[in-house]
């Protein structure tokens, strides 16, 4: 499989032509949605750049506070945990669940919208 | 309204109707568009309006909680008459104007849009006293009477809000363990409930008529319901709402303090800045499941706009605030 254009290249090349020559010649509702789908297509990029490691990330972390099976599916992990603070098992006082939750969330925005305030403050 | 021609037609009637005989409508624009209310400029003469009025003419609430049009008019007529700015309402459609539900009010002149109004400096002054006005006019809406308002008006307290958005949320099968911990903060740290208010629901920028002096109107009131007055202001203190300005927790504009203060001075209550993270914690999982509700509507295949897709790439922002929110309360 080649990828001379690789995804990436294709996304942006894509998004160039919305900026510099779409929407430019748009108006009102159309050059709204013209900036809503650049602003996708830079998520869309993030997200391929982004995604592999962040995921990585968050499925040690959640392998570890579970104490799961390596081979458990991320999702399966998410709703595992998802239950366990559900039914009381596990609260703020878990040590290293804010901490887990606190990385995932600002991986996920990182790749959402990287300009995020919220984003800030979690780092400060 | 079968065709264009019907609903043109529909409006030189409602105007004339409105204005009488020797103030011909003019011009008319349509303002918003979009799944929600369709919204019309209309002008002729001296006079301008705005018809706000059901997508198509069609009567269907944008959501459950919204109570429609003919009670939003209703609504607006007590704020007025309560000394809440908002604008004043001209007519209430019937039958008989052809053009569906609706009303039309007249037309105030400002800005809505959060960005210019919390960064350019002709919004300067404005900006220093809009948290005040803010706490004024959300004590004038808490202080409205309760009976005679419109039977729609929905009873909705903070825990039946948190079962309302559980139950949402649980319904799309997506666990988001941030949401389920603040579910679990909130259910162990709810507050007793404050004497029944009418809520305007949705008091933030965007929402809220500005010109360079301040708050001109409070609009948009189709999720007012009854319940708690601290959910209205929380609501503008989500950080979502402060559109970057994350310092300013009153809409990033304004100091909470100054809006509690104009609010008691008004209401001769005490409310304090602590009684409102409980409330501020709530308004950010509810925008956080609403975008999810957003984003569903894209997914299940009703609207397939990029915005609708998109919007589910904003529940993020409310899980980083929410955990925001959670490590200060645990400090």
């Amino acid at each position: 499989m080649h990828d001379q254009p690789s995804v990436i290249e294709l996304v942006q090349a894509v998004k160039a032509f919305i900026d510099e020559t779409a929407a430019p010649q748009l108006k009102g509702h159309a050059a709204f949605h013209a900036r809503v789908a650049s602003n996708a297509l830079a998520t869309v990029m993030r997200d391929l750049e982004q995604r592999p490691s962040a995921e990585a990330q968050e499925r040690a972390g959640l392998i570890a506070l579970l104490r799961a099976p390596e081979y458990t599916p991320t999702e399966t992990l998410n709703q595992m945990l998802s239950m366990r603070i559900r039914s009381g098992d596990m609260t703020l006082e878990t040590p290293g669940l804010l901490k887990h939750l606190k990385q995932t969330a600002m991986a996920q925005v990182e790749i959402d919208q990287p300009r995020y305030s919220g984003l800030k403050t979690a780092k400060a | 309204m079968g065709n264009n021609s019907d609903f043109e037609t529909g409006l030189h009637a409602l105007f004339t109707r409105v204005f009488g005989d020797s103030v011909p409508l003019e011009t008319f624009k349509r303002l918003s568009g979009g799944a929600s209310q369709e919204t019309w400029a209309l002008s002729g003469g001296d006079h301008s309006a705005i018809l706000r009025r059901a997508p198509g003419g069609t009567s269907m609430a944008r959501s459950s909680a919204a109570i429609g049009l003919p009670a939003e008019a209703a609504l607006i007529r007590a704020a007025g008459t309560a000394g809440v700015p908002v604008p004043e309402v001209l007519h209430v459609l019937s039958p008989d104007d052809d053009l569906g539900d609706g009303f039309l009010m007249s037309r105030v002149f400002g800005e809505t849009i959060a960005r210019p109004i919390l960064r350019n400096p002709e919004f300067s002054d404005a900006r220093n006293r809009l948290a005040g006005q803010c706490g004024t006019a959300l004590a004038a809406i808490h202080s409205i009477a309760l009976d005679g308002l419109p039977p729609e008006l929905q009873q909705s307290d903070g825990l039946a809000q948190i079962a309302q958005y559980e139950e949402i949320y649980r319904g799309f099968d997506a666990p988001r363990p941030v949401f389920e911990l603040a579910l679990q903060w909130l259910k162990a740290n709810a507050p007793a409930p404050m004497a029944t208010v009418l809520v305007h629901g949705d008091f933030r920028l965007g929402n809220l008529m500005i010109d360079e002096s301040g708050l001109v109107a409070v609009l948009d009131w189709e999720l007012a319901h009854l319940g708690d007055p601290r959910e209205d202001i929380a609501w503008i203190c989500v950080n979502s709402w402060r559109f970057g300005q994350t310092e300013n927790r009153v809409g990033g504009f304004g100091q909470l303090s100054e809006l509690l203060d104009a609010y008691n001075q008004q209401t001769g209550l005490s409310l304090s800045a602590f009684e409102i993270d409980w409330w501020e914690m709530l308004g950010t999982l509810k925008w956080g499941i609403m975008c999810m509700i957003m984003y569903e509507a894209f997914r299940s295949g009703a609207d397939a706009s990029v915005e609708r897709a998109a919007i589910g790439r904003r529940v993020s922002e409310t899980e980083i605030d929410l955990i925001n929110l959670l490590e200060a309360n645990h400090a």
